[in-house]
């Protein structure tokens, strides 16, 4: 420091400028200060300040070009219908998006805290940060497909759903029309003539393939020979068909085989009085039924088609499901975000608050929330201008025939403008509206940074 | 009591993040797994099934991929994008964030400012005029377009980043190297861009991954023989289901690098995509 300042001293008092030249000198300076800055000037110049420019006057003129329309585009944008979607679409992604990945992150945050493998955890998050919309576009059209053989998401669904719901095992079988059995407008099969107790009856099913049959399925022959006791209705459901052909329909066949599993109801007075499963052979028995005539009835669960997902990429999904995608991207970016805000809470607030006994949920609610309430602001306004102008997801993501309903406005810009609609007066009114909307919240974000930087 | 329920919510909580975790790992597994199988097995299962039939793994769609010359060229056509659209980003805003930082010319702060106010700009209000104003210069279509353009939208975010940073130097350490006779140049390069270091990694790994996974402007300025990667691949989309063999490996290379470029350079990594998001 007092080398510098006896430098200085030194060298300034030979020098003792004249006018004319410590004139020339800060021209010179000017000059080199105009050189290093001049590069950026210019490029911002020619393609930043002049397209926007641009692009504000020439939204103000028709699809060619010609005709000066005023404000014509602009009111347009709320009629044509496609464009409107797209300004609802970028609506719910404006509110969604940020506020899940937001909340998302806050939980995350908190929790990584708490293991050991934080760093770890932090980083396989923040990965999807480095890869591409267009790579995690396809990832997603994968993922999202909606065949459960193939699509991982669906897998998922129809796994979980048939742990709660088994399904049907027999979604193709019918009965053979004037074998006893009529079909409900419901799916489900009753009996035609009547069934009381001490008589036997065999029902038959067609329709099964003999690969399709459960593996403990066992020849109904023996079972549908059996008497049934006094108080008792019993019988046999069977796949009326023997491989290889010979048998007679309406007859159990030695090698026709009972279907295991299907549910039957004893029904009287239109009302379900006993339920019962068939066994490996196809029989089924009520025991202790009250003296009177039965229906007998398959219900149609037995007969229902499987459950085969959720079509994520259908036109009313289709906006979840990209969010869905971009929440996989964004999420570590929020969580480690808000994770630096935590780290710089007061400590010791903490740890008194846990001294006078407070509970981890009164802890976070009552005073890790409140303190970090500008950091969540700055993650949630930075996550609305990106969400404003995201592009590449929806336009990948979303299958040719739903992209009209998935659209949001950088994609109906792209598309206005150069993608067939090939109306750049309406694209350019719309390339103006994105502006008008980024601004608030880059507003914000710019004041925010240059206080950090103070 | 407490240090039993202690231990359970601990353990419910490591449960819940090991679930997180395995679902955020299962997308990308899915990519690479399905990068590595035949359209005619993906038509058939999930990429799951190969956990029952590992046979049909192979590396066949990427040698296929190695073959085909328009993947290859988009290839580079990426690297030749991003490389320089990184490198002149960094030279010119650093030139300019200095000029604004440190040097003397009229109207300086508020040029600054209006430089600040470009951060709004978004992408797609340029695309329609610098493509009227390339296609008169013949730049339209061509690399070199491409890359003037990311350099141009890159800039307000650089310049910005950039200055904020070197304002920080002490003003001291500049005094002293002008004292020493040293001339602007030689400030900035042997004082300025040094110090300026940490700085100018966290702008130019986000720069590198923005241009490097850009979608939008190369598919309106690049023609297909400039086209990167992403557009090259973005064309094979419409049948999604049998060039799957082709988008699936297609995809995981052009992720590979940013993803190494990541866990080789995280902590600049993260504070580069922290500061890079106010864009």
């Amino acid at each position: 420091m007092t080398t510098t300042v006896v430098k200085e001293a030194r060298r300034s008092s030979p020098a003792r400028p004249d006018g004319a030249r410590a004139r020339r000198s800060r021209r010179r300076g000017r000059v080199i200060a105009l050189l290093f800055a001049l590069p950026a000037l210019l490029l911002l110049g020619a393609l930043v300040v002049y397209p926007v420019l641009f692009s504000i006057g020439r939204s103000l003129f028709d699809a060619s070009g010609d005709t000066f329309v005023g404000g014509e585009n602009y009111a347009e944008m709320f009629r044509d219908p496609t464009t409107l979607k797209a300004i609802r679409n970028t609506a719910i992604w404006v509110v969604v998006a940020p506020t899940l990945l937001t909340g998302l992150g806050l939980i995350l945050a908190v929790l990584v805290e708490k293991i050991r493998w934080a760093t770890a955890f932090k980083l396989l998050l923040f990965m999807p940060m480095a890869v591409s919309f267009l790579a995690a576009g396809i990832i997603f059209r994968l993922a999202y497909d909606e065949d459960p053989d193939k699509g991982v998401l669906n897998a998922a669904v129809v796994s979980i759903h048939d742990a709660f719901d088994e399904g049907s095992e027999y979604p193709t079988a019918r009965a053979r029309d004037g074998q006893g059995l009529n079909q409900q407008k419901d799916g489900s099969y009753v009996t035609g003539s009547p069934v009381s107790p001490g008589s036997a009856t065999a029902l038959s099913l067609v329709g099964v393939a003999p690969k399709d049959l459960p593996a403990d399925a066992r020849p109904a022959q023996q079972a549908a020979a059996q008497e049934a006791g006094a108080d008792e209705v019993r019988g046999v459901v069977y796949l009326d068909f023997t491989p290889g052909g010979g048998g007679k329909p309406g007859v159990v066949d030695s090698r026709e085989s009972g279907l295991p599993g299907m549910r039957v109801e004893a029904v009287q007075g239109g009302k379900t009085v006993a339920s019962t499963t068939t066994a490996a052979d196809g029989s089924f028995r009520f025991t202790g039924l009250k003296d009177g005539s039965y229906t007998l009835k398959l219900p149609k669960e037995n007969f229902e088609q499987p459950y085969d997902g959720i079509s994520w990429l259908g036109p009313t999904l289709v906006t979840p499901a990209i969010i869905g995608a971009y929440l996989w991207i964004w999420t570590g970016f929020a969580m480690v975000l808000i994770g630096a805000g935590l780290s710089t809470l007061p400590r010791d607030a903490l740890e008194a608050a846990r001294m006078d006994g407070a509970n981890e949920w009164q802890i976070f609610r009552k005073i890790t929330v409140p303190l970090l309430a500008p950091v969540l602001t700055v993650v949630f306004v930075t996550l609305v201008i990106n969400v404003m102008k995201v592009f590449d997801l929806v336009y990948i993501i979303a299958p040719g025939p739903v992209q009209e309903d998935a659209t949001v406005l950088a994609t109906q810009m792209w598309l206005v403008s150069f993608g067939g609609g090939n109306n750049q007066g309406l694209g350019s009114a719309l390339g103006v509206l994105l502006l008008l909307l980024v601004i608030p919240a880059m507003v914000f974000n710019v004041r925010r940074f240059r206080r950090s930087q103070r | 009591m407490k240090t039993i329920r202690r231990g359970l919510s601990s353990a419910v909580v490591q449960a819940f993040l090991v679930v997180i975790g395995l679902v955020w790992m299962t997308p990308l597994a899915g990519l690479f797994l399905s990068s590595l199988r035949s359209a005619e097995d993906t038509a058939k299962g999930g990429w799951w099934t190969v956990f029952t039939d590992p046979g049909q793994l192979s590396f066949d769609n990427y040698s296929a991929l190695l073959d085909n010359s328009g993947m290859t060229q988009a290839f580079w056509n990426t690297v030749l994008i991003s490389v320089p659209a990184t490198v002149l980003v960094v030279v010119i805003a650093a030139l300019a964030g200095y000029a604004f930082a440190w040097l003397d010319f009229p109207g300086r702060d508020s040029v600054f400012l209006v430089v600040v106010a470009l951060l709004v700009v978004p992408v797609q209000i340029g695309l329609l005029p610098v493509a009227k104003l390339f296609g008169q210069l013949g730049l339209f279509g061509t690399i070199p377009g491409v890359v003037l353009f990311h350099v141009a939208y890159g800039l307000p975010f650089a310049v910005f980043l950039l200055r904020n940073y070197f304002a920080e130097i002490p003003k001291e350490m500049l005094e002293a190297a002008r004292m020493d006779g040293g001339s602007e140049w030689r400030i900035f390069t042997r004082l300025v861009l040094p110090v300026g270091r940490p700085a100018i990694a966290s702008l130019a790994i986000f720069q590198f991954l923005w241009v490097w996974n850009d979608m939008l402007v190369a598919l309106l300025f690049a023609d297909s023989s400039s086209q990167p990667l992403t557009v090259a691949l973005q064309s094979q989309i419409r049948q999604f289901g049998s060039n799957i063999d082709v988008l699936a490996p297609g995809a995981f290379l052009s992720l590979v690098i940013p993803v190494v470029v990541f866990f080789a350079f995280q902590r600049h990594f993260v504070q580069g995509v922290m500061a890079g998001s106010v864009k």
